[in-house]
């Protein structure tokens, strides 16, 4: 019962957010938001450039900023890494962080993955939580948003060149969208009982037990507030959002999973408005919420049954698999947050993903196989689903046998070869690494469960990286150069092969002038059409990812009575 | 390509100050002034009261050790503190323990994990030794490793093995369990939660 009114308590959320949030973020990137100019315009006459028309970029330019951009934020925070041990705010003494590590964690980072093979508290000081982290997950969700505002303008623009200023779109999105709902939440947070201190570990002793523990503690809460909103992921603590000081209450639980949904679901408002169409925009909803929700029911079911370890070993629950999750979240809650973060590029975990039931785990792995577009990551989440939209027009064209068209704009083979290297980009690169780390013993010697489950968190971890989710099977010993380095191609692949063909597909689209609707058009704001773009969702997820599957969950919910 | 390595470069020296130092100094300035206890961790007279504790190694007079405190869950007793390697964080014991620092996380073994099998079979033996019929929580790990809390239920399935260490009739200690189990956060948020240091603080005014 209580799960249920979590539920409609969620709804009623975010279906606020979707309406107001989603409506001031079309007023701030459009400009109609000025309280802050005062800030930005300082700032703006430093970079030499500005919303004004003159400072519009074509998608070329676009694109070469964001990579550009990213590039040397990469380098930077790199540097800062293995300078660690010489900078302050390390009250722990920490040196610097191995060569290895480093690529990985700022790889990252800067692509909005947070894949986590460092441990927090044991491995990074305060300044490097701060200065390289932190920044990372406000600048990497911001890099994410202006390119899925970029598409969208590539929709609403008729006949031009350009498709915004990718200066003033992130600058904006940081300002006035996360700063100050991460701020507010952060005092939420820390007043439920997350951390937010400089003052180092507390060593405290138990007179009752006479125990005496070393706590860990640093600047959690505020980090904790803007990695959910940017649908980051990566937290203070090794345990992430399971953390007590990070997550210490059912209320933050619930918290985070709104935060985390509101930006990535509301954008789908934002685009409907900016092109004035807010049936589309519903259309697309409609297509997350039926998957979401379908993913939510069968993967909350499935936490609901027992361990099959643990009920061999004669213990059974009537709540359901208790292994790696935490009593004050509950278990329907914990699977409905995994399922949350997993379907987002977000990945934070409050449970362990490692130790759920065969199914359960599915529903984590293939949240990602399907894209993350239900809703998807801040911004990367409606770009690629506009990716997919633009495949089934094309489908839908090639069913009635007309030239197909998204908003007016017709959809000729250039397009549709974007989409289609968007749409393909992710799963090849997850495939192939798979593939080759299942081949050579540096592969084999990661996972820390044998027989399938072992398959499962190797290909787990690539599904995870190449779509920036940083969700992870955390048995695995990631933090190996085998694993660091291939783990950073794969997050490079799947933001760049992605980001890049939706900006140019951007472009393309802006330079479109529009075809006024006719009867013979599609309608791509219907039923019909929801239905086929969940059709394009399943089919291409399912079908590259069905035969890794059935080697990994699949076996394994089939091998009663075995244990490995 | 030149002009934008010049605005990348501002861009990030801005960035790196504003969103990095400044929102988290802020951020650690407001949440000090407001709420000064739980920034710095919960930390009361015992310990966090977000951290659980290791009950099981406390000395209990003509019984057996840790059989006169309620424990929380297994994250390091059992088979968890004997084979430290269970735990895929490094083979770190997620309790920080005696002045060691460790990593927080879960053991990660999979549903269908041999060693959680023997591990489970193990914590039943320990369980059973003491006198306990435990609960699917009494034997599985938490998410962090670090769980503080218990469900009523896991409480009240120790109060015969505290009953008879203690000399406390068990009605009473129902009655204490009853009083210390918080409700679930605004009646429908997660579950009915029992904080192990805080019943046991109010275990020992009891004696």
């Amino acid at each position: 019962m209580g799960f249920f009114w979590t539920i409609v308590v969620l709804i009623v959320l975010l279906g606020l957010t979707w309406r107001y949030l989603g409506a001031y973020m079309a007023a701030v990137f459009e400009g109609r938001v000025q309280f802050l100019a005062w800030a930005e315009r300082p700032f703006y006459r430093l970079l030499r450039t500005g919303p004004a028309e003159e400072y519009e970029q074509p998608w070329k330019r676009y694109a070469s900023s964001t990579v550009i951009f990213s590039a040397l934020f990469l380098a930077f925070g790199y540097l800062l890494l293995r300078i660690q041990g010489s900078l302050p705010l390390n009250p722990q003494h920490f040196g610097a962080v191995a060569p290895a590590l480093s690529l990985n964690t700022i790889v990252s980072f800067v692509t909005n993955t947070n894949w986590q093979n460092y441990g927090g508290e044991t491995t990074l000081s305060y300044f490097s939580q701060i200065g390289v982290l932190t920044v990372q997950q406000f600048v990497s969700a911001a890099v994410g948003i202006a390119a899925a505002i970029a598409l969208v303008r590539g929709f609403s623009r008729r006949s031009s060149p350009t498709i915004g200023n990718f200066w003033v779109d992130i600058t904006r999105c940081m300002l006035y969208i996360l700063l100050p709902v991460a701020f507010v939440a952060g005092i939420i947070v820390v007043g439920q009982g997350a951390v937010q201190t400089l003052a180092g570990p507390v060593v405290i002793h138990d007179a009752l037990n006479g125990v005496t523990q070393t706590i860990p503690r640093g600047p959690a809460g505020f980090m904790a507030s803007i990695m959910q909103f940017g649908t980051n992921g990566g937290g203070f603590f090794n345990a992430d959002l399971a953390h007590p000081f990070e997550n210490p209450t059912a209320i933050t639980n619930l918290l985070y999973i709104w935060l985390t949904l509101s930006i990535p679901f509301a954008l789908t408002y934002t685009f409907g408005k900016m092109v004035k169409s807010v049936r589309h925009g519903a259309a697309l909803l409609a297509a997350m919420v039926i998957i979401f929700g379908a993913w939510v029911s069968f993967t909350a079911y499935a936490e609901h049954q027992n361990t099959p370890a643990v009920a061999a070993a004669g213990v059974h629950s009537s709540v359901g698999n208790t292994e790696g999750k935490e009593v004050r979240f509950g278990i329907p809650t914990s699977a409905l947050f995994n399922v949350s973060m997993t379907q987002t590029s977000d990945g934070a975990v409050d449970s362990a993903t490692d130790s759920y039931t065969p199914i359960g785990g599915f529903g984590a792995l293939s949240g990602m196989m399907l894209g993350e577009v239900t809703p998807g990551g801040v911004g990367s989440g409606l770009y690629t689903i506009l990716i997919y939209a633009i495949i089934a027009v094309f489908i839908g064209g090639l069913m009635i046998g007309r030239t197909p068209e998204y908003l007016g704009k017709k959809i000729q083979a250039k397009e549709v070869k974007l989409a289609g290297l968007g749409a393909l980009v992710m799963p090849l690169v997850v495939l192939v690494l798979t593939a080759i780390a299942v081949s050579i013993h540096a592969g084999r010697a990661g996972p820390l469960n044998g027989g399938p489950h072992g398959f499962t968190e190797i290909l787990y971890a690539f599904t995870s990286q190449g779509n920036n989710n940083g969700s992870a099977m955390a048995g695995l010993t990631g933090n190996t150069a085998f694993y660091n380095v291939l783990g950073a191609i794969d997050m490079l692949i799947g933001r760049f092969g992605i980001l890049i063909p939706a900006l140019a597909l951007a472009g393309s689209l802006a330079a479109k002038h529009v075809v006024p609707a006719s009867l013979g058009t599609f309608r791509t704001d219907n039923t019909m059409f929801i239905g086929l773009t969940i059709g394009v969702i399943i089919i291409i997820g399912g079908l590259t990812f069905f035969p890794a599957i059935s080697l990994g969950p699949i076996v394994e919910q089939l091998s009663r009575g075995r244990f490995f | 390509m030149l002009i934008n390595l010049r605005r990348s470069l501002v861009a990030i020296f801005a960035f790196t100050v504003f969103f990095g130092f400044v929102y988290a100094l802020a951020g650690t300035g407001v949440a000090q002034l407001l709420f000064r206890h739980q920034a710095d961790g919960s930390i009361t007279a015992n310990g966090s009261t977000l951290i659980g504790q290791n009950w099981a190694a406390v000395k209990c007079p003509g019984h057996p050790l840790g059989s006169c405190v309620f424990h929380g869950r297994p994250d390091d007793t059992g088979p968890y503190a004997a084979n430290a390697k269970t735990h895929s964080s490094g083979g770190d014991n997620p309790l920080v323990a005696n002045g060691v620092s460790g990593e927080s996380g879960a053991t990660n073994l999979g549903p269908r994990s041999k060693a959680l099998y023997d591990n489970t079979k193990a914590l039943v033996r320990y369980w059973h030794a003491l006198g306990v019929n435990p609960t699917a929580d009494l034997v599985t790990t938490s998410g962090s490793g670090l769980d503080p809390d218990v469900t009523p239920q896991d409480a009240l399935v120790q109060v015969p093995m505290v009953s008879k260490a203690t000399g406390i009739p068990a009605a009473r200690l129902r009655k204490l369990v009853a009083k210390e189990t918080n409700g679930a956060a605004l009646g429908f948020l997660g579950s009915a939660y029992i904080d192990v240091l805080q019943l046991n603080e109010a275990l020992a005014k009891l004696r």
